[in-house]
């Protein structure tokens, strides 16, 4: 069993450090998220919790496991590159959507389709 | 080689993947290539598009580029979310692609979505035209600069396509 209490304190120090900053990184985009005031400004909010709000808490996990274990747990990156490489095709999904609906609401100013060629 | 191994890089991802969830020992790396090797061969039935990357050195390059400018963009988001209370002015941009790899197209639209300043919204493969969405918009002109100079062209050069 491995012991929280046996980490070092510069490992406990930058755990902390990375789970704090992954954590606020993914609040401030949840705060953004409700002030935003249309649909395409709240696209960006989330992104920051799927690139550095993932990314810090990743890290920090990989550094406890990491000393605690004394040996290298890398198998954490696999939840980054899978998180990347999917969050493209809900939000372009959901943009697609958005950008359809107010094309042919024709609520405002917007380029015309890509598709029309 | 071919029969074998029809998607090397696959493989070796699926390898690679399979030493990390089990850790790493003789046995995990026979039983994760065996694993590798027959999902390769049950994609050769899907037959999926094989990227052909030429050169190697540009990965590293724009890798490090893209994980420093993610924390670039995410200080700036957080900085409008925060201190100006998510008022921008958020805008449409066209970028217009040179980019037609539909490899480096994918990877193209995940660095543009994990910038928080900027959304993939709309791809148009006839024109090449990509429609996105950047939070704060102060000169058009520079955001598609950036993409154009920052991403497409090192993703060309690792795909190849200058040289045709």
């Amino acid at each position: 069993m491995m012991n929280a209490a046996g980490l070092p304190l510069w490992a406990a120090l930058l755990t902390s450090f990375f789970l704090l900053l992954g954590a606020t990184v993914t609040l401030i985009g949840c705060i953004g998220l409700i002030r935003f005031k249309t649909f395409y400004e709240r696209i960006h909010a989330p992104t920051m919790g799927t690139s550095w709000g993932m990314g810090a808490i990743v890290l920090a996990s990989i550094i406890f496991f990491t000393v605690l274990g004394s040996r290298p747990v890398l198998h954490e990156v696999l939840i980054g590159i899978f998180v990347t490489v999917t969050t493209p095709v809900p939000l372009m999904l959901l943009s697609r959507a958005a950008l359809y609906r107010d094309r042919t609401d024709d609520s405002r100013k917007l380029p015309g389709s890509g598709d029309k060629g | 080689m071919t029969r074998l191994l029809p998607y090397p890089l696959m493989a070796l991802a699926l390898l690679i993947m399979w030493l990390l969830l089990n850790g790493t020992s003789a046995g995990q790396l026979l039983l994760g290539a065996v694993i590798a090797i027959l999902a390769t061969w049950a994609m050769r039935s899907l037959g999926p598009s094989k990227p052909r990357i030429r050169r190697w050195r540009v990965i590293p390059v724009l890798f490090a580029r893209v994980f420093v400018d993610v924390i670039g963009s995410n200080i700036d988001a957080a900085r409008i979310i925060l201190a100006r209370g998510g008022r921008t002015q958020p805008d449409l941009v066209h970028v217009p692609l040179t980019l037609r790899d539909r490899t480096g197209l994918a990877v193209l639209a995940c660095i543009l979505t994990s910038m928080p300043g900027t959304a993939w919204v709309e791809y148009n493969a006839a024109s090449g035209e990509l429609l996105m969405h950047v939070l704060d918009v102060e000169a058009e002109q520079n955001w598609r600069d950036l993409v154009k100079e920052r991403y497409e062209r090192p993703l060309m050069e690792i795909f190849g396509e200058t040289s045709e």
